[in-house]
């Protein structure tokens, strides 16, 4: 089998192989925006791209060391304000702009170590209150100290007047978006890296069984602490690449909402495997772009598929993916498309009935007095009328029966497809 | 003189109000071991949920008073029969986020019901005067019948949780759940209960706590957060510590917002001289600084001081 032949291979060989994926990401980054050159997709393609970094190195802490933290976005917002202070500072000049994400990165690594040399004492609970603690305060700290967060207006700058770097000066969003690539990449490679190291291993044994990390002579809280120092270091890149791409640093970036959000993305994208939180971030910020140009209620369909992730798949979308590695190694996932159709289709279905009885309830009440018609999935209707009610009812209604009905064939497909033939199951 | 009482009295009502929140998390947490980042969304169903059956059922204030919290516990105990007892199975962090998400659902659903803005929900009229009066200000009948509702509640917590039969297996279910089951006691009912009866409490703070606080579909996040600050002040699990909390807590954010204290005259006091021209300075923030801007995020900043330097809070006996 697969995972026996990996532990058999000499640990941590370079191969072809291994290096493969990495070959494809740097390739895929180089090309797309040559596809996608609009300013409107370069400008998401840049905001993926900060945001990757970001729930990568906030992974650190929740997937790789269990540490849950619900006031990360400061380290960020950290990187991102002191990079526009440089930007604005006499000294701009001489320094070329592609440095200037690893002086955020230094700041933020510089205030993680403040903050975690008495926050990683303890992991779980005690842990994340005084990261709430902590992102509560700083965000406060925004609005008082004007001198350094220039309050509620915040901090703006123009990143056009650094050095020039071999003649760019990183005006038009195809060079922003290359520079950002270039540190999306070496900070993925750099944190990748991090996970092969002893301490990052360690950093797996502190979050599955503290005690027997301890007895085996390690500090704990030491692996915590170089965790979350390191964690504050990719943070603060990310934000200095915020700060090169938005030109602009406030409150929003720092607070605790914004630390919510990043906690969402890495576990929709799935905490289990390094690449989850890429996943997580690319949908997320699809769906933020994609559905919330359809429709008003986007935060309350992400709401309810992350809740749902939660309790049906908490190993995220990467986990899913990851659970079908053994159907297809075994060369069985044919077995599975049949009850896919038959059974998560019509429940796909199902839900989008409902998701339309939810866009007409709210249409009923938002909509102006007198403003019956509206638009839902490329056919108008009255809300008004008892039919388009019923219709939608029907088919989430039916879509949802027949998926509830074909459940136990799927299980039993699933069960099948993961079973090595002649095996008693 | 006048104005000290004035602010005991605004604190007390405000710390009763946390109490009532946080009497309820801290009980769910010493059985699930787990916070509850969704209970003062419990609290914000309660203020929703009286307003609607105040106004479209016409049964009145204290109608929704009755109605809305037992609506919320039973909402509440559905959620840990088919939510959060299967999350539990993944561990303690996948039920923080489970509860965490939770709270951003409710947010969102809340939002879809009753839309963006305050909704007008205002104390009923026969509570709307002036009951007695310190000095110059006027103290409101509301709020000493807050302060009543929140009395009684805390009793009635009290009584029976230490001299009935159910408090008992309530306590002994805490602390030993495998010895209460073996006994022959539903331990998963029991805990179903304490989560329907915990939130239903968050239910009854938000209807009082909505007239006066206004109704807003923030409200939850806004008081959420002050209430974990209570309950690791206090101590997790220790419900005489989420008291003592609510109540230093009450008092620190009222006396905070009613004296304005300057940082300006402090310095001077210590022999600092204040900078001719204050925009040029560099701590011209410390020197505009004043009690009233810091005073929200005080309980913050007692948060992270006590989970230092005494993680198991004021009076809880262990740590995490």
């Amino acid at each position: 089998m697969s995972v026996a032949s990996t532990n058999t291979r000499k640990y941590g060989a370079v191969t072809l192989g291994t290096l493969m994926p990495w070959i494809v990401c740097a390739l895929i980054l180089l090309i797309l925006p040559q596809v996608l050159d609009s300013r409107g997709q370069l400008t998401i393609m840049s905001q993926m791209s900060i945001m990757i970094v970001f729930a990568l190195a906030y992974n650190m802490l929740l997937g790789q060391g269990g540490m849950l933290s619900f006031g990360h976005a400061v380290y960020v917002g950290m990187g991102s304000f002191l990079c526009l202070h440089v930007m604005n500072s006499s000294g701009f000049s001489s320094i070329p702009l592609p440095i200037l994400p690893l002086i955020g990165g230094l700041f933020g690594l510089g205030f993680a170590m403040i903050i975690g040399s008495f926050s990683t004492r303890s992991a779980g609970t005690v842990f994340a209150m005084i990261t709430l603690g902590i992102g509560e305060l700083m965000a406060a700290c925004v609005l008082i100290i004007v001198v350094f967060f220039g309050g509620e207006e915040g901090i703006s700058g123009y990143r056009d007047e650094g050095l020039p770097f071999f003649g760019l000066d990183f005006i038009s969003h195809i060079e922003v978006f290359y520079l950002i690539a270039f540190w999306l990449f070496t900070s993925a490679a750099l944190m990748f890296l991090f996970s092969r190291t002893p301490v990052g291993r360690m950093a797996n044994a502190v979050r599955d069984n503290p005690e027997r990390a301890q007895f085996l002579g390690y500090s704990s809280r030491w692996v915590r602490f170089v965790s979350f120092s390191a964690s504050g270091f990719f943070c603060g890149i990310a934000g200095g690449l915020s700060a090169i791409l938005f030109e602009i640093a406030t409150e929003s970036d720092l607070n605790v909402a914004a630390s919510g959000v990043i906690l969402l993305i890495v576990f929709l994208g799935g905490v289990g495997v390094f690449w989850g939180p890429v996943i997580g971030a690319i949908v997320f910020i699809l769906l933020q772009t994609v559905l919330g140009f359809q429709t008003h209620l986007w935060e309350l369909y992400v709401g309810v598929i992350f809740v749902g992730m939660v309790m049906f798949f908490p190993g995220g979308i990467a986990g899913l993916i990851v659970a079908h590695g053994v159907a297809i190694s075994l060369g069985k996932l044919n077995l599975l498309i049949r009850p896919y159709l038959t059974c998560v289709l019509p429940g796909i279905i199902g839900v989008l009935g409902l998701c339309g009885l939810i866009e007409m309830i709210f249409h009923v009440r938002e909509a102006p007095t007198g403003e019956y018609e509206m638009t839902l999935f490329w056919t108008d209707l009255n809300t008004h009328h008892v039919w388009p009610w019923l219709i939608f009812g029907g088919i989430a209604l039916a879509g949802i029966l027949i998926a509830r009905n074909q459940a136990p064939v799927l299980k039993e497909a699933w069960a099948q497809a993961n079973t090595i033939d002649g095996e008693p199951s | 003189m006048d104005l000290i009482l004035v602010n005991l009295i605004d604190g007390l009502v405000f710390g009763l109000l946390l109490f009532m929140l946080s009497s309820g998390l801290t009980l769910i947490f010493s059985m699930m071991g787990v916070l509850n980042f969704a209970h003062a969304s419990f609290y914000m169903l309660g203020a929703y949920f009286g307003y609607q059956i105040s106004t479209a059922l016409g049964i009145g204030f204290i109608g929704g008073l009755i109605v809305a919290p037992i609506i919320v516990g039973l909402a509440g105990a559905a959620i840990e029969r088919y939510g959060l007892r299967r999350v539990h199975q993944y561990g303690h962090v996948p039920e923080l986020i489970f509860t965490f998400g939770l709270a951003l659902l409710i947010q969102e659903v809340v939002k879809l019901f009753w839309g963006q803005n305050q909704i007008p929900y205002f104390e009923p009229a026969y509570l709307d005067f002036a009951l007695f009066s310190v000095g110059d200000n006027a103290i409101k009948a509301y709020k000493v019948f807050m302060i009543f509702i929140s009395l009684l509640i805390f009793g009635g917590l009290l009584y029976v949780l230490t001299k009935t039969r159910i408090g008992m297996i309530i306590q002994a279910a805490l602390s030993y759940p495998k010895t209460v089951e073996a006994l022959g006691h539903n331990v998963p009912f029991v805990f179903m209960g304490v989560f329907g009866v915990g939130t239903a409490l968050a239910g009854v703070a938000g209807v009082i706590a909505g007239p006066a606080l206004g109704t807003f579909p923030g409200m939850a996040f806004t008081l959420g957060s002050i209430v974990f600050v209570t309950i690791v002040v206090g101590g997790l699990g220790s419900l005489w510590g989420a008291l003592v909390a609510s109540l230093l807590i009450g008092w620190m954010t009222t006396f905070a917002a009613s004296y304005n204290v300057e940082m300006a005259t402090i310095l001077q006091a210590i022999g600092f001289t204040e900078p001719e021209v204050l925009s040029d300075s560099s701590f011209q923030d410390l020197w505009s600084l004043t009690l009233p801007q810091i005073g929200p995020i005080l309980p913050y900043l007692l948060m992270v001081l006590i989970l230092v330097f005494r993680p198991q809070g004021l009076l809880g006996k262990r740590e995490s």
